[in-house]
């Protein structure tokens, strides 16, 4: 057997040469499996931005780029073999799209030096850059998320002694926001009630019967693939008002909704960048990508909320990649190059309108302390009838004094795990 | 031709009672293990142990411990998951709080406490059988995962409920952290195997698997030859529970680095070992190592041929390789009950008659 693998190994080694002279993007995607409903989209939009730039601008800074798509399945082992395969072809950044994932390859990347891009998902207080050097997690991260929801609650009324439920994915993800809730439910005198539901999420009959047994004023969700429909469904069934329903950013997409039909109507859901495809760049798509038969996968899912994530994180990526070339003056940039880019990365309003994406996302830039951007964090609700979700409050800051005293002290834990001393003095 | 029993003379009785008793087979077993020990660690990268050698050589463990329950003791279990979880949990513990120790300590401690979470799982086995002592493994498998998500003892307090290995060295040589040497780990995982299967071979054919297979074909029956059922279970149990903490030991700190419970030991975990052990060959110890290979090799296999040569879209392949797995699960359940060992077998029994048959 061992014989046979290394004749294998040899073969496969001269097969999987890589293609050089290319910026090549890995993708790690998920089109299988229980989270494929966000993978798909999300995958669709990274591609197919990437071959717009070489269709329409011949790529980026007159090279090519290339989008190595590896099927993860969410999965963390196919995750591993993924990164291997993928990083000795000279990938420039990572995006796994999976917490777990990016739990995993946060030390390896960075003994690699490898950036990670974990665009609102991924370890939060990696946001500061003098402990985790190689990971990023802009324009906004899980805890900005929560606070996000916990201020828009604010802006719609006094929220003392209100009752507020968390259904979460029980995994690193779902977790994440509990400490800054807590904070939050101790700062603001709000009631905090955890329900978390166990992977992959089909099963939510006893979270939603405690919801409708103790009738909580809000019900923030963080959840993910199938496990957003359901929760949906379930919450219907209840008649928990929708208006009331918060969900995350990964809680928030068309795939969510559609189950439901009429009875989702005023579901909300956080987000960090524009929504629909009332944007320029959408034209440049249809005629460069679409009218040329490269659309990625089935092509269908141009313009909903999870693509415009995949085409903002792979815009954000293709800035990042020209602002090394501008740092390094050349046009062939390495991973280290990438990440120097990444640091210097300055996101504009005007940078945004010449991409054909005016007012797609905040403005931010990134600097060597902070990997994690403003964190300005924007309200959507769905409309069931025009099936639609729309912008109903603007992107608005987070409440950093909670938050980043819980960034510091989680990154500090790390660094001392790892023995990591500052990147940037 | 050349692989035959004539002209191979034993002498003495041990000669006589060796693992491989055909001095063909022998050689073959030397070169095999030299090649694994002297040739493979010089030529192996980042790619080919991540993608391969690392999952072949831990599943194989787990596939051996598994082995020992089903194919040989007779005892269906579905809570290699959550065993693999206790090894992995108790690994984790380990190298936390005694940071100084060598890895080889931590991995064989974390063994010994899976062994006794496996004796009390296997308490239940004396009472019932079959599909119901499947179930009862299914509890176990169930609550250790919810027990290890529930308790933030286990997993020191971490805000996301996640374990991730530190770094730990073996001899001041680091095995386990982002900075390892690829043949350091390939090295000390193969060490293990090599442990597990040799310990685990001399087991099965000394008086301690007889015992076992006789529980295994008639419980009553060996019962009444004298063989206690309450030892001969319960140590299956404790043994099988041993290699597969080890296993989930060597999974979480070697291989993965960072571990969520649900997501890494749930259910899944115990079918894929399962079906390791089915398509290998249940009751022989050549069985964990081929059905561990071959599941492991499928999907990079068929990765490479499909999306790397062919071009073909990774969910498709993706979706293929459940297919491929899933009928092959059938067609050897059919064809082949004991797996690609009995092929193995077979092929040489026909080599020994090779080239002038019947």
């Amino acid at each position: 057997m061992k014989m046979k693998l290394g004749t294998m190994a040899v073969a496969a080694v001269m097969a999987a040469s890589p293609v050089m002279a290319d910026l090549v993007f890995p993708s790690l995607s998920y089109r299988t499996g229980p989270y494929a409903a966000g993978g798909i989209p999300f995958a669709d939009g990274y591609a197919d931005y990437m071959n717009l730039l070489n269709a329409r601008d011949g790529g980026i800074g007159g090279v090519m780029t290339n989008v190595l798509e590896c099927e993860t399945g969410y999965n963390t082992e196919k995750g591993v073999e993924c990164y291997e395969s993928t990083k000795g072809q000279g990938a420039l950044v990572y995006q796994p799209l999976s917490t777990g994932i990016t739990y995993q390859l946060i030390p390896k990347a960075t003994a690699d030096g490898i950036p990670i891009h974990s665009m609102g998902y991924g370890r939060t207080s990696a946001a500061n850059g003098d402990v985790f050097s190689n990971v990023f997690n802009y324009p906004a991260n899980y805890w900005n998320g929560a606070s996000g929801a916990i201020n828009y609650l604010m802006s719609q009324g006094d929220i003392a002694g209100k009752k507020i439920a968390l259904v979460y994915h029980n995994s690193a993800y779902g977790k994440e926001p509990i400490r800054t809730l807590e904070e939050l439910a101790e700062k603001h005198g709000f009631e905090l009630t955890l329900l978390p539901v166990d992977h992959p999420g089909q099963e939510q009959k006893s979270q939603w019967l405690q919801i409708r047994r103790e009738k909580p004023d809000n019900v923030i969700m963080y959840g993910w693939g199938v496990m957003n429909q359901v929760a949906v469904q379930e919450a219907a069934n209840i008649r928990y008002p929708m208006e009331d329903f918060i969900g995350i950013w990964w809680s928030g997409s068309e795939n969510d909704v559609l189950p439901a039909g009429e009875k989702a109507d005023g579901y909300k859901a956080l987000t960090f960048h524009g929504v629909g495809d009332d944007f320029p760049v959408f034209a440049d798509i249809q005629k460069h990508v679409v009218d040329a038969g490269n659309a990625a996968g089935a092509g269908d899912q141009i313009g909903t909320v999870l693509y415009n994530r995949g085409l903002y994180a792979a815009m954000l990526a293709a800035e990042a990649a020209k602002t090394a070339q501008e740092i390094h003056g050349t046009a062939d940039i390495t991973p280290t190059m990438m990440r120097d880019g990444m640091e210097a990365l300055v996101i504009t309003e005007a940078k945004m309108a010449a991409l054909g994406l005016p007012g797609f996302g905040p403005e931010f830039n990134v600097s060597c302390e902070n990997h994690g951007g403003p964190g300005l964090v924007g309200m959507t609700q769905w409309d069931a009838s025009a099936k639609t979700w729309s912008l109903i409050n603007e992107f608005a800051p987070s409440d950093m004094d909670v938050i980043q005293p819980l960034i510091d002290e989680d990154s500090a834990a790390y660094a001392a795990e790892n023995k990591i001393e500052g990147s940037c003095n | 031709m050349f692989y035959r029993e004539a002209g191979d003379f034993s002498t003495t009785y041990p000669e006589d009672s060796q693992t491989f008793p055909i001095r063909f087979d022998r050689y073959r077993y030397y070169l095999v293990l030299a090649i694994a020990i002297f040739v493979i660690p010089f030529m192996i990268n980042d790619y080919w142990l991540n993608a391969v050698f690392l999952p072949f050589l831990i599943y194989t463990i787990a596939a051996i411990g598994l082995n020992i329950l089903v194919g040989y003791c007779g005892q269906v279990s579905l809570g290699t998951g959550g065993f693999m979880a206790v090894g992995a949990y108790a690994c984790y513990k380990l190298m936390t709080s005694f940071p100084e120790v060598s890895m080889l300590i931590h991995v064989l401690i974390s063994g010994l406490i899976t062994a006794g979470v496996g004796v009390l799982f296997g308490l239940p086995s004396l009472r019932i059988k079959g599909f119901y002592l499947a179930v009862a493994t299914l509890a176990a498998q169930f609550f250790l995962v919810w027990l290890f998500n529930r308790v933030p003892w286990f997993y020191n307090y971490s805000a996301s409920g996640q374990i991730s290995a530190p770094e730990r060295t073996v001899f001041g040589i680091e095995v386990t952290g982002p900075n390892t040497e690829a043949w350091a780990t390939y090295l000390f995982c193969l060490f293990f195997v090599i442990l597990c299967a040799v310990i685990a071979r001399n087991l099965t054919r000394g008086a301690f698997g007889r015992k076992w297979m006789a529980i295994r074909d008639m419980d009553i029956a060996a019962e009444i030859i004298g063989v206690n059922p309450l030892m001969a279970k319960l140590s299956a149990f404790a043994v099988s529970s041993f290699f597969i903490g080890i296993s989930g030991a060597l999974f979480f700190a070697i291989y993965l680095g960072a571990v969520e419970v649900g997501e890494a030991f749930g259910i899944t975990k115990s079918f894929t070992v399962l079906f390791m052990i089915i398509i290998g060959g249940l009751g022989s110890i050549f069985g964990s190592f081929a059905g561990a290979a071959f599941l492991v090799v499928l999907p990079v296999a068929l990765k490479l041929v499909g999306v790397d040569w062919l071009g073909w879209p990774t969910d498709i392949v993706a979706h293929l390789q459940l297919v491929i797995v899933g009928a092959l699960i059938i067609i050897f359940l059919i064809a082949e009950p004991h797996g690609l060992a009995q092929l193995w077998r077979v092929a040489k029994e026909k080599l020994r008659l090779w080239p002038f048959p019947h």
